[in-house]
């Protein structure tokens, strides 16, 4: 019994997956109708679905992210991307004679994902090619990304007016909010691509020994490509739903310290900025405790101008429980118990 | 001489039991040291010797037992600690930074201060006595990365000397360093014990323990076997003591190794490199390996002889000469592309270039494998299984869980978890630099046989290793390097250690290799040695390589 609780302390995910827990039941003191679910007009309406809708964007980009950190990377550039996606969809949407048909939709988000390819191959060329510190080779399209974004909108905040569009960001499908669905397909394939082929382990042995995995033959060059430019996908389709969300793309503030979030995410999940082993489902987690946060702000009625506080601490929080000194001391604090209770019985 | 002028011990540990997850590390182990003797701990892979060591020096708690120093009862809650009553280690690995200078990496945590800040002269001032005093010329200032391997390992005993220790552990100090720099080192171990200092000299190399220890400790499966004074232990014994068993293999080995006759035929060569050289490397130079044939590479440290080897790997890129593998014309501009022609290069430095530390036991043996295959076609699970079981078995990795973590598995098992990933691809051609080095006797007998079986069965093995015993023991022809250049090729029929150590030392009886074109002549594969002219003993004080101060030039 007590072996199996050392087992559960001791897993990754154990302290993100309490927070989480102790999060939702703050929320439910405030809140007694917090779990509710209901069905209103055929939709899934409650706080927990607000809390998936409007976490997608965060937990869309920290998969790209954690797979990013995975080999001793980092994107700083996704709020960046995020902006010009979005920028590149509602320009084209308003430059379209019919903003509202579904195919001009499909083609904005078509070229918005292409440019967000290219954007990401700029990264990985960077990293791969020209060796330069992932921190600072994508510190670049951060700062010039929203100069771009500005370009593309010509310093305008561009409101656009098409149904199908803003459905990306606010509608339903089966029941189902459309970010959550898309959030959870970006999730699922990331998972299963990574884990059903040799990919995660290729990422996974590249961030842990560059050097051994080279020996061993694993192209390196191509896997720093493959997962910048996925960040950049990921990044754009957050860019895209967030962007669809207020149905107006604004160069300055569309996904704004969001890699800060995603990066979050990604520790709280448990992945290490040091590279190598990585959890998806930790991220996921991750993703979720900012998400929830968030809404506590809301629902118990922090005021606004304490919630980057509020926010620090819970994150301060959970990093230092999961850090290895707590560990440790936790570790020996178990085994103290342990020889004396093993003492008392050699005693008795 | 007395082996111990203070007859109290300056270190006593008494029944010293460590208990990890399933394994008892440490079972009611005693140990003790006398001021100014040199003691060995000797074991095999997985003895206890690292953990002793480690409990000694507080980087693991104790279960049970004291640990006592100078009288008092002490109990480390970590090396620092352990460090500041006077017990300093050098491990194994070094573990410095290199991207420091070596005055920063001698002084780090205990830099000179002035008003508060570094006073960085002092500092230089400081580093240059501690490298004086290890007869070693090196400007402080450098870069430490910028240095061989050997005189990151001298910076390291320079850094544990600088402390006023009572104790020093030397955990393998010799591993990577050349006769020169392991007389030297000899030379200020020497110094220290005169000083009264304890050293705890721990080492595979049993000549150099019977040349520097007063007396031994033999650790077995975490027990106790005995302590005993080195000159009344004959080495044999001491062997016994260690694994436990008799140990024949070896002899066997060597008289088939030498029986086999290799088809040496054009046809039969699986690699012909010719003129393959790079700059600041190895000179151009030519090497046939024939298909089942066992090549050793045999040299001092920087002479070249892993540069080589990782030409052939595709490690590193040849910028002239031609290679031809199986008979055609072929380029290798990375290690993929040499893994697609089943070459494999196992790395010396196995923790760098070798294993992935953060990965499974399965996850590095069938990484290579993976990689040859492409991401899109993963091994089935099932596959990777059995993959991982049979290396397991066949190569006694220990412990046998293919789940856990290569890092922590000892140096020996990593050895083979290396070994391993390289087998699985079924190369053609094993490269295999310094194999075992810093790996007990049991493992390293294992090794050697499984090399021999592997090249009767058709694998062409390039063998680089310091030990010349081994080199002989295992190849079918050895080629000498020196100074970057091959000095000589020969068939191993009637080579023994010292006219190879000859050959090492002074092939051509030429003091300036470079610039002449001895080294071309002499490295066909037909021709006749070159006369070892020069005795043995020359090779100590004669040699010239890249990194030691020592040495002619």
């Amino acid at each position: 019994m007590s072996a199996l609780l050392a087992r559960l302390v001791a897993h990754r995910l154990f302290w993100p997956v309490v927070m989480l827990l102790v999060l939702f039941t703050i929320n439910l003191i405030a809140f007694p109708g917090f779990f509710t679910v209901t069905v209103r007009d055929g939709h899934l309406f409650g706080s927990l679905i607000d809390i998936l809708r409007n976490g997608a964007p965060t937990l869309i980009i920290a998969v790209g992210m954690t797979l990013v950190i995975a080999t001793r990377g980092i994107d700083l550039s996704v709020g960046a991307v995020a902006a010009i996606a979005g920028a590149v969809a509602c320009s084209i949407i308003l430059g379209s004679p019919e903003p509202g048909s579904p195919a001009t939709v499909a083609v904005a988000v078509t070229v918005a994902l292409l440019i967000s390819l290219v954007l990401g191959v700029w990264n990985g060329f960077l990293v791969a090619v020209l060796g330069i510190q992932p921190i600072i080779a994508t510190l670049i399209l951060m700062t010039a990304g929203r100069g771009v974004a500005m370009l593309i909108t010509e310093g305008q905040i561009l409101t656009v007016n098409s149904p199908p569009f803003k459905a990306l960001g606010s509608g339903f499908w089966l029941g189902i909010p459309i970010a959550v669905i898309i959030a959870a397909v970006v999730f699922g394939v990331a998972a299963l691509v990574t884990r059903r082929t040799a990919l995660g382990m290729f990422i996974e042995s590249v961030g842990i020994n560059p050097e051994a995995s080279r020996q061993a033959g694993v192209r390196a060059r191509g896997l720093l490509f493959v997962v910048y430019t996925f960040s950049a996908f990921c990044a754009a389709i957050a860019g895209l739903i967030l962007t669809a969300n207020t149905a107006a793309a604004d160069a300055n503030n569309t996904g704004l310290f969001i890699e800060l979030d995603a990066i979050l995410a990604v520790v709280i999940g448990g992945t290490s900025l040091a590279g190598g082993r990585y959890s998806l489902v930790g991220t996921l987690v991750g993703a979720l405790v900012i998400q929830t946060l968030v809404t506590t702000v809301y629902t118990v009625g922090i005021p606004p101008i304490a919630t980057m506080v509020f926010k620090a601490a819970v994150v301060t929080i959970v990093c230092l429980l999961q850090s290895p000194t707590t560990a440790d001391a936790l570790s020996g604090f178990r085994r103290r118990l342990a020889v004396r209770a093993g003492k008392g019985v050699a005693a008795s | 001489m007395t082996h111990h002028p203070d007859p109290a011990p300056v270190i006593e540990m008494r029944g010293i039991s460590i208990t990890f997850p399933g394994v008892k590390a440490l079972d009611g182990v005693d140990f003790r040291m006398f001021p100014g003797e040199v003691h060995s701990l000797m074991g095999e892979n997985g003895a206890g010797k690292s953990t002793l060591i480690k409990a000694l020096t507080g980087v693991y708690g104790i279960d049970a037992g004291t640990i006592t120093l100078a009288g008092e009862q002490v109990s480390f809650s970590g090396p620092a600690q352990a460090q500041a009553s006077g017990i300093s280690t050098v491990y194994q690995e070094v573990n410095l930074l290199p991207n420091l200078s070596v005055a920063e990496n001698i002084m780090l945590g205990r830099e000179p201060r002035r008003f508060g800040s570094i006073d960085w002269r002092a500092m230089r001032r400081r580093s240059a006595e501690l490298l004086a005093g290890l007869n070693l010329d090196l400007d402080p200032a450098s870069l430490l990365g910028d240095h061989s391997l050997a005189v990151q390992q001298l910076v390291a005993i320079a850094r544990a000397i600088d402390v006023q220790a009572k104790v020093l552990i030397l955990d393998e100090p010799t591993s990577s360093l050349d006769a020169d720099e392991v007389a030297e080192l000899f030379r200020v171990i020497r110094s220290l014990k005169e000083q009264g200092v304890a050293i705890l000299f721990v080492s595979h190399f049993l000549d150099q323990v019977y040349e520097i220890c007063d007396r031994l400790t033999v650790l077995r499966n975490g027990k106790l076997v005995g302590e005993y004074l080195v000159e009344e232990l004959l080495r044999i014994d001491l062997v016994q003591k260690m694994i436990g068993k008799e140990l024949t293999a070896l002899d066997d080995l060597e008289q088939r190794a030498r029986s086999v006759v290799v088809d040496e035929s054009d046809a039969a060569l699986f690699v012909n490199a010719a003129k393959l050289g790079r700059r600041g490397a190895i000179h151009p130079a030519d090497l046939p390996i024939a298909a089942g044939e066992v090549v050793g590479l045999a040299g001092l440290l920087g002479s070249g002889r892993t540069e080589f080897a990782r030409l052939l790997g595709g490690i590193d890129r040849a910028d002239t000469g031609e290679l031809s593998i199986g008979g055609k014309p072929t380029k290798l501009r990375t290690p993929r592309q040499a893994i697609s022609h089943r070459i494999a290069f196992s790395s010396e430095n196995r923790r760098d270039e070798g294993v992935v530390g953060d990965l499974t036991v399965r996850d590095n043996v069938v990484l290579a494998l993976q990689a040859d295959r492409g991401w899109f076609r993963p091994i089935p699970k099932k596959r990777q299984d059995d993959l991982a079981q049979s290396y397991i078995q066949a190569l006694n990795i220990r412990p046998g869980n293919p789940d856990a973590l290569v890092r922590n598995l000892s140096g020996g098992n990593q050895q083979k978890v290396l070994l391993a990933r390289w087998l699985a691809i079924a190369p053609r051609l094993l490269i295999l630099d310094e194999p075992t080095r810093g790996i007990d006797i049991g493992a390293k007998a294992e090794i050697q046989k499984l090399v021999f079986n592997l090249a009767e069965n058709g694998m062409s093995v390039l063998f680089i290793s310091a030990e010349l015993e081994e080199v002989l023991r295992l190849s079918h022809r050895i080629v000498v390097l020196r100074d970057r250049h091959v000095v000589a090729d020969l068939e191993n029929d009637r080579l023994t250690v010292d006219s190879l150590l000859a050959l090492i030392a002074d092939g051509s009886g030429d003091d300036d290799p470079d610039g002449t074109d001895a080294a071309d002549a002499a490295g066909t594969p037909d021709g006749e040695p070159v006369a070892a002219l020069a005795a043995p003993e020359a090779s100590a004080s004669d040699s010239t390589t890249t990194h030691s101060t020592g040495g002619s030039r």
